[in-house]
């Protein structure tokens, strides 16, 4: 909730600084004349500050409920409590009351510390030492070393002098201290606004792990290596799927015969994901490439060969009478004009097509794969190295970015015409 | 013989729901050699049912068309064909579609080149060789469109509303130019227009065309065409007879177009 706050704070905050004081310089355009603009694209453009500050804004958040080194001490939202408390316990046997002192260390969960040794006092409770790890709980059985404990029938029933039952919270500094329902003293230590790291870590802590497996490696592979195998998987199964569903699109679009005996199968398999596949793959070829492979193929065969259809369908009809009685043959109309009239369509499908074979891969990956994006994410989460899961997040979202425009620049070196015609 | 004669042409569309549209009934018409026929009618009278089977593009259920002394069956470089809008190949530049024909006949390149640079030099688009289609006012398209049909140097040409999707003073430019391009090549050229004005200015004959079914209603003979080579196609309207003509061709089409409604209106 807060975080959520925060964040919509900043929103706004930037929203008017940046649109009502800096950029107030610019003067104002037709574009503000539109009150309206439902989807014109001339009229809504991104602007561009509110991109970089939107990505800040992610890390600024991620560093405050973090406690990230990057940023000063002042920005971290409140941690958990660290260091040493104390309070007493109220323990009552046969009518007799006696107080004794609880010492508690709260130590980080990496940092090893001693129980603290404490002078046992007078009376028959004696003080207690305990330590517990930030983020955790702890069962403190501070009857444990008293004269009277729980089987002579010792009870505590206060704690800091406020009476407690079992069931019930008395807040002490650092912490609170609930009743068990058998009576023994369980101490929570104050976790403050901050994730634990073993849920989201610093982004400082996700760096360092990415340099240290680019360098090291994870599970036998390198990162470039893990990062290369889904790549290529993708590139190998996206190529056959086009070198297949292309043709088949063409002949779909150009003969009525290839149309009625594929339709069916193409509308069939369109609509089943790619990821239901995976475990008849798995069945019929394993875990192994192969078995990727042919499910990126499948991926990419339908979408590459219905985009390949609608290229093909849809040529104008006056292009090709054109090319007729310009004197052009059956077979040079297709090379001449049905094909390069196609093309925009394709390079739509194969836009489309590579972002659903970089999902499917990391999906298969996840479930079956000794390397590979998903499988490094997979066995990260498995061993709780929660750095390993973000910075394969990351990393993928990358890439799949990365493919994208790697895509739209082909597109607009390749077919400049798209959209124009 | 050389020149186009169509006889006896009739078409039938058959309607998925049984019925059937005939779109043109028992047309017959002679072109010679290096005339300039232009179509005028109601929509929906068949002329551009007429203009794709003289194309080669739809085969009519009775009657034949003889070109140059064959009978015509498909579409052939013989008959070139200019459309309104869209028909050019947005992939290749200006050049490239001006060099589709000849390309596709395996014309050596010198002599395709030749061919490209003299028709653009006609149409005024030299400085426009290598540029993309997309980046060419719609004006200037159809010039290409033009160019691109002359360099395959058909006998017959054949024009699907050319100039119907171009502003007033561009197409007023362009019907001086198809004048001029008439004069100097020798074409035969079927033009089919929505504009009384234009079927009057690039007429030496004008037919109008009847609906329901599509047929020949009228025929002329009109001066105006020869009288536009080379002159200002403004001077042309103010000839003693061509207000009163379109007048006339007008108000034909006018009663054409009202029976039409009539009908529809009694069928309602």
């Amino acid at each position: 909730m807060i975080p959520l706050l925060i964040y919509i704070a900043i929103f706004i905050a930037a929203f008017f600084i940046v649109t009502k004081v800096v950029q107030k310089a610019v003067p104002a355009d037709y574009t503000s004349l539109k009150t309206v603009t439902f989807g014109d694209e001339s009229a809504v453009r991104p602007n561009r500050a509110a991109g970089i500050i939107s990505i800040l804004t992610i890390f600024l958040m991620w560093g405050i409920f973090t406690g990230s080194n990057l940023l000063p001490g002042f920005l971290h939202a409140p941690g958990p409590f660290e260091g040493t408390t104390t309070f007493t316990y109220t323990a009552e046997a046969n009518g007799e009351t006696d107080d004794a002192e609880v010492t508690v260390i709260v130590h980080p969960r990496e940092v090893e510390t001693n129980t603290p040794e404490v002078d046992p006092g007078d009376g028959f409770a004696k003080n207690d030492g305990a330590k517990v790890a930030q983020w955790r709980t702890g069962l403190i059985n501070v009857d444990r070393n008293d004269d009277l404990t729980k089987s002579d029938g010792a009870q505590v029933v206060a704690i800091n002098g406020e009476a407690i039952a079992p069931g019930e919270t008395v807040y002490i500094d650092g912490g609170s201290v609930t009743l068990s329902d058998k009576g023994t003293p369980n101490f929570e230590p104050t976790r403050g606004w901050q994730m634990e790291p073993l849920y989201l870590p610093a982004p400082e802590e996700v760096w360092t792990r990415t340099i240290t497996i680019a360098s090291e490696g994870f599970r036998n592979f390198t990162l470039v290596e893990h990062l290369g195998y889904s790549l290529f998987r993708v590139i190998v199964g996206f190529l056959i799927g086009a070198l297949v569903g292309i043709p088949l699109g063409y002949a779909m679009g150009l003969s009525n015969w290839f149309r009625g005996w594929f339709d069916p199968i193409v509308e069939f398999m369109r609509p089943v994901p790619p990821l239901a596949l995976i475990p008849l793959v798995i069945i019929w070829a394993g875990i192994g490439e192969t078995g990727k492979i042919i499910l990126l193929f499948l991926a990419a065969l339908w979408i590459m060969a219905i985009a390949a259809r609608a290229g093909v369908s849809g040529v104008k009809i006056s292009k090709v009478h054109a090319a007729y009685s310009l004197g052009a043959s059956k077979w040079q109309i297709m090379r001449h004009v049905i094909i390069p009239n196609s093309l925009p369509e394709i390079f739509t499908g194969a836009r489309v097509a590579m972002g659903v074979c970089w999902g499917t891969v990391v999906a298969a990956e996840l479930v079956a794969a000794e390397q590979g994006a998903g499988m490094m994410i997979m066995t990260a989460s498995k061993f709780q190295n929660t750095d390993i899961v973000i910075m394969g997040i990351i990393l993928i979202g990358v890439i799949g970015f990365g493919i994208d425009m790697l895509m739209r620049w082909a597109e607009r070196i390749l077919v400049p015409w798209k959209g124009k015609g | 013989m050389t020149g186009l004669s169509i006889q006896n042409l009739s078409m039938r569309f058959e309607l998925p729901n049984g019925g059937a549209v005939q779109a043109l009934q028992d047309v017959s018409l002679d072109l010679k050699e290096g005339e300039l026929l232009s179509v005028l009618g109601p929509s929906g009278c068949g002329k551009t049912t007429l203009l794709n089977i003289v194309a080669g593009f739809l085969a009519p259920t009775e009657g034949k068309l003889i070109m140059n002394g064959h009978e015509v069956h498909g579409p052939d470089a013989e008959r070139g064909m200019v459309f309104q809008q869209g028909a050019l190949f947005e992939w290749m530049s200006v050049r490239e579609n001006v060099a589709f024909g000849p390309s596709m006949k395996g014309m050596p390149k010198g002599e395709k080149a030749e061919i490209v640079d003299h028709l653009l030099d006609v149409v005024g688009l030299q400085d426009f060789k290598e540029k993309a289609i997309y980046e060419l006012s719609g004006g200037m398209q159809q010039r290409v469109a033009l160019a691109r049909c002359l360099a395959n140097d058909p006998d017959v040409i054949l024009m699907d509303e050319p100039l119907g999707a171009l502003d007033a003073l561009t197409r007023e430019k362009m019907q001086s130019l198809v004048l001029k391009l008439w004069k100097e090549t020798g074409k035969t050229i079927i033009l089919i227009t929505h504009s009384v004005e234009e079927a009057l200015l690039l007429g030496e004959r004008l037919i109008v065309m009847a609906p329901r079914p599509g047929r020949i209603h009228t025929e002329y003979r009109l001066p105006f065409a020869e009288l536009g080579v080379g002159a200002d196609l403004r001077e042309v309207k103010k000839h003693p007879d061509f207000g009163p003509k379109r007048e006339e061709i007008l108000s034909m089409i006018w009663d054409m177009e009202e029976e039409i409604m009539g009908r529809t209106e009694d069928a309602a």
